[in-house]
């Protein structure tokens, strides 16, 4: 294992979870047009991680009964945290968490209007483990890199959406505007763009966009589903007007249909929206934070530039991220270590980094909770607050004390690993500089480090004070601030 | 490529060394800032709370007509008199220990707060509340800024937010704010025995006390760092705490529950954020005899309820202001789910032991076309400025000059809440 190859680190640390020793070996020369193709190419690379699940050479879960991802929120919860420290598509886990934060929908909302484990299947169920849809999560999974287009329109009828944002009971009468408004200011160009008359017609397009429950079981019985139904019956078929053009030609009309055909008007409406110039400018807004750096404002070249791939593109991502991972924005050493991580790129990149044999990845479900970011659970349609308010008190101390567990478990892991290195403190700190990818530390704290290991500790270190100050180092490395950022 | 450690530090580079109070010169200056002193305690009902549904005008036979499926009955009400316009108002049936405070002259109502042009987004009319400028939705909050105005060094205990997000109107240019959900988790963790922990807090104290100039995102995060470090140890000092009640057992009641330990403990914090959600009710909010909006107010009633009666008991409720908000109120017309899509005009509350109880301002009248409504009388247009309900806050009970933190004068028409 060695350290080295500075801008594949930093393309698998924010287009993945960052590189394992396996990954910097595998890596080690590679050039960045090649890992790019590996990041973005995903499909090459076997879909096969589930199958790994409770094998040995990988981290644990826990399980409650039997473990049960498509029917229990917290085993799906493990599973979406396990393919993300073993997949072989880091990528696409990536962007299925992006489109997780952009179409944020919460598993309470859904449990509560549907029942636990109706919900459940509605969120993660993998397509073909029990009856029903496949959850939202495995869409996003389907689309990771896909078109976005189609993704809106899966997601307008993807039966969690439906009841997070109360498409369901959505009827001719009297429209109801929730899922109306957030397609506009969240999910494409966003405030500005629209007028309230324009979320008044937009709820009138939705209208029988609803769910039914084809074979009415106890919402207890794992084979129960809800699906999407458009419901001819509560279609609003007058035509809506909208202050921004619904067709190329320029018309803002959507034209009065019969009931029948009335599913039309979403999908042209969605495809307006997808289309949108300021749709496409916001994504690449987006993805400049998601990608390329929290410290500094969208450069308005790469927006522009982005934006113009996107909609050269017809609204196919794959193209754009790969513009974006290989374009000097990205590339840019300034840009290395720029993002704020969000909790689970953090947990599951120093799962990644310290070591996972004999780890249960259920060790990280609660601490990521106190760290703000519990899957399947955004506290609103806006998704997570990003950048600096990750980092409040509680926030932080949920962070070090993850670092102190996860040191805990590994301790003699970590012990055994810096054997070679127990001679001094500055062998020990450059082994574990090795071993973790914060970003460089100043000399004062770096010196904090080298003081800490030579605190009431004889060199070389014995068997017990060794795995103790190993634990420690890994334990203030992950928990430091310099490590907070990817 | 070998890689030495050299490449991980990096030299020469300007930064500055702050350095730790120790936590008995925190409590000389938290008691120097006011320990003793009062306590505001801010109340977010999130996701834009239905005012027609807590404050019933229940004698507007439109109010009726407009909500077939939702309506609160006349006979359901809890009456609490009417306004100065002689529009007969009722609390929402779940809410009887709010009705006792009014009944004990504690609990101030103002009507129909909001601003012109109200946003009708959750996201952007949140954050209009929190900066308290209409016009600049980002940047620092209305308490944010008063906590600025506060002499230096401020206690990092001056404030305490019982969210785990810290929200736009604590954002300050000088304090951080800390988040603190659940004082039992709100401690440092070790891999090692009582020494080598203590050797680890020493290494990750003075860590964070390194601010590098040139990179502004690692001293900002450090400075989170330390506000924790240094705020642990009284933090841990209200576990310990019995209350004198019993609360219901919600995470609102929890976190007003640690409030309460918080003031009786003394440890000097001046303001709180304390928020419930579930309040966008779009879809079968339900009516007094239950579902959604009962449940909201249940918990919204019971454990404020709880949260004033062991602050009476523990003699704090004259030190104490509890001051409720929502991002705006709901459209007056129910939707075809039975629920009530985003409006504007809503209402603001008042409890405390100083605070001056009754009805403020008036309620709108109904009738589509009515002038006291906007938007072609779909929602309730707002008539007192809720700037002006900070403003009176600001000057009356922090003693602070509301001009210079709202960067203008709402006093005119603030209603005497205190």
């Amino acid at each position: 294992m060695a350290r080295g190859n500075w801008q594949v680190e930093h393309l698998l640390r924010r287009a993945g979870f960052g590189p394992t020793a396996d990954d910097l070996d595998r890596f080690e020369d590679a050039p960045v047009s090649i890992v790019v193709d590996f990041l973005v190419e995903y499909q090459r690379q076997p879909d096969d991680v589930d199958s790994k699940i409770g094998q040995s050479a990988y981290v644990g879960i826990t399980t409650r009964g039997e473990f049960s991802p498509n029917t229990r929120i917290d085993d799906a919860r493990q599973r979406w945290l396990f393919r993300m420290v073993h997949t072989q598509r880091p990528l696409q886990e990536k962007m299925a968490l992006f489109w997780h934060n952009h179409f944020a929908t919460a598993y309470s909302k859904l449990a509560g209007t549907v029942g636990a484990l109706p919900a459940t299947k509605m969120l993660a169920l993998k397509a073909g483990e029990l009856p029903g849809p496949q959850g939202q999560l495995e869409l996003f999974r389907q689309y990771a890199l896909g078109n976005f287009r189609s993704l809106l329109v899966e997601v307008a009828r993807d039966p969690a959406m439906v009841v997070w944002l109360d498409g369901r009971t959505n009827a001719r009468a009297r429209p109801q505007e929730n899922f109306g408004r957030e397609i506009m200011e969240l999910f494409t160009f966003g405030l500005g763009n629209y007028t309230e008359q324009d979320v008044y017609a937009a709820a009138r397009v939705f209208t029988g966009w609803n769910l039914r429950n084809p074979q009415r079981l106890r919402n207890t019985d794992p084979n129960a589903y809800w699906e999407f139904f458009y419901n001819a019956n509560q279609h609003e078929t007058s035509a809506k007007t909208f202050t921004f053009p619904i067709y190329r030609d320029g018309t803002r009309t959507i034209p009065a249909r019969s009931a029948a055909d009335g599913m039309q008007d979403g999908i042209d409406f969605i495809t307006a929206l997808a289309t949108h110039p300021e749709t496409a400018r916001r994504l690449a807004r987006k993805l400049w934070g998601f990608f390329v750096s929290e410290l500094e404002a969208p450069d308005p070249a790469f927006v522009e530039a982005v934006a113009t791939e996107y909609l050269m593109n017809n609204t196919e991502m794959k193209p754009v991220v790969r513009f974006i991972l290989r374009s000097p924005w990205f590339l840019d050493p300034a840009r290395w270590h720029a993002r704020y991580s969000w909790p689970v790129e953090f947990v599951i990149r120093a799962i990644r980094e310290v070591g996972w044999n004999g780890l249960s990845i259920d060790a990280a479900r609660t601490p990521l909770l106190n760290m703000g970011q519990s899957l399947f659970e955004p506290p609103d349609v806006a998704g997570w607050s990003l950048g600096r308010d990750w980092f409040s008190t509680g926030a932080v101390l949920a962070r070090m004390n993850f670092a102190s567990t996860l040191a805990a478990n590994q301790r003699f892991n970590l012990g055994r690993a810096s054997a070679f290195a127990r001679q001094s403190p500055d062998d020990l700190l450059a082994s574990f500089m090795e071993r973790l990818s914060p970003a460089p530390y100043d000399t004062a704290p770096y010196h904090e480090l080298l003081t800490y290991l030579q605190s009431g500790a004889a060199w070389p270190l014995s068997d017990s004070q060794l795995t103790a100050k190993a634990a420690g180092l890994a334990k203030l490395i992950v928990g430091s601030s310099e490590y907070q950022f990817i | 490529m070998k890689v030495t450690r050299r490449e991980f530090i990096r030299d020469g580079v300007a930064a500055f060394t702050v350095s730790f109070a120790a936590p008995a010169f925190l409590a000389d200056i938290a008691r120097a800032q006011g320990a003793l002193s009062r306590s505001l305690v801010v109340v977010y009902l999130g996701g834009g709370n239905d005012a027609l549904s807590t404050v019933v005008p229940y004698q507007d036979a439109f109010y009726y007509s407009r909500r077939p499926a939702i309506a609160i009955p006349a006979g359901q009400v809890l009456q609490i008199g009417s306004d100065s316009s002689g529009k007969a108002l009722g609390l929402h049936p779940r809410l009887g220990g709010l009705r006792t405070i009014f009944n004990e002259g504690r609990l101030a109502i103002v009507q129909r707060t909001g601003y012109a042009n109200s946003s009708r987004s959750h996201f952007q009319g949140t954050d209009i509340w929190g900066t308290a400028d209409p016009n600049a939705p980002t940047g620092l909050g209305w308490l944010g800024r008063y906590l600025d105005t506060l002499p230096s060094p401020v206690d990092p205990l001056i404030a305490w937010n019982t969210m785990r997000e810290t929200p736009r109107a604590l954002v300050a240019r000088n304090v951080a704010v800390p988040a603190i959900p659940n004082a039992q988790t709100y401690s440092l963790s070790s891999p090692n025995g009582a020494a080598e922990a203590l050797n680890e807090r020493n290494a990750a104290t003075g860590m964070s006390a390194h601010l590098p100039a040139d990179r502004p995102h690692l001293s900002f995060v450090n400075g989170s760092i330390r506000a924790a470090l240094s705020t642990l140890d009284r933090v841990s000092s209200v576990n310990t705490y019995a209350p004198s009640v019993a609360y219901p057992n919600n995470g609102f009641a929890l976190a007003l529950r640690t409030v309460a330990a918080s003031m009786v403990r003394g440890i000097g914090t001046r303001v709180y954020w304390v928020q419930t959600g579930g309040y966008d009710t779009h879809s079968n909010q339900g009516n007094a005899g239950g579902g959604a909006y009962a449940n909201l107010m249940g918990t919204f009633g019971d454990s404020l309820f709880a949260f004033y009666s062991d602050l009476r008991n523990q003699g704090l409720l004259n030190d104490t202001l509890i001051l409720q908000f929502s991002e705006f109120g709901r459209r007056i017309s129910e939707n075809g789910s039975a629920g009530t899509d985003h409006g504007a005009g809503g209402v603001m509350m008042a409890i405390g032991g100083t605070a001056r109880g009754g009805i403020f301002g008036t309620a709108a009248s109904l009738d589509p076309g009515n002038p006291t409504l906007e938007n072609s009388g779909a929602d309730v247009r707002y008539e007192t400025d809720f700037r002006a309900v900070y403003a009176r806050v600001l000057d009356g009970w922090l003693g602070a000059d509301s001009v210079a933190i709202l960067g203008g004068n709402f006093r005119a028409n603030a209603p005497a809440i205190i």
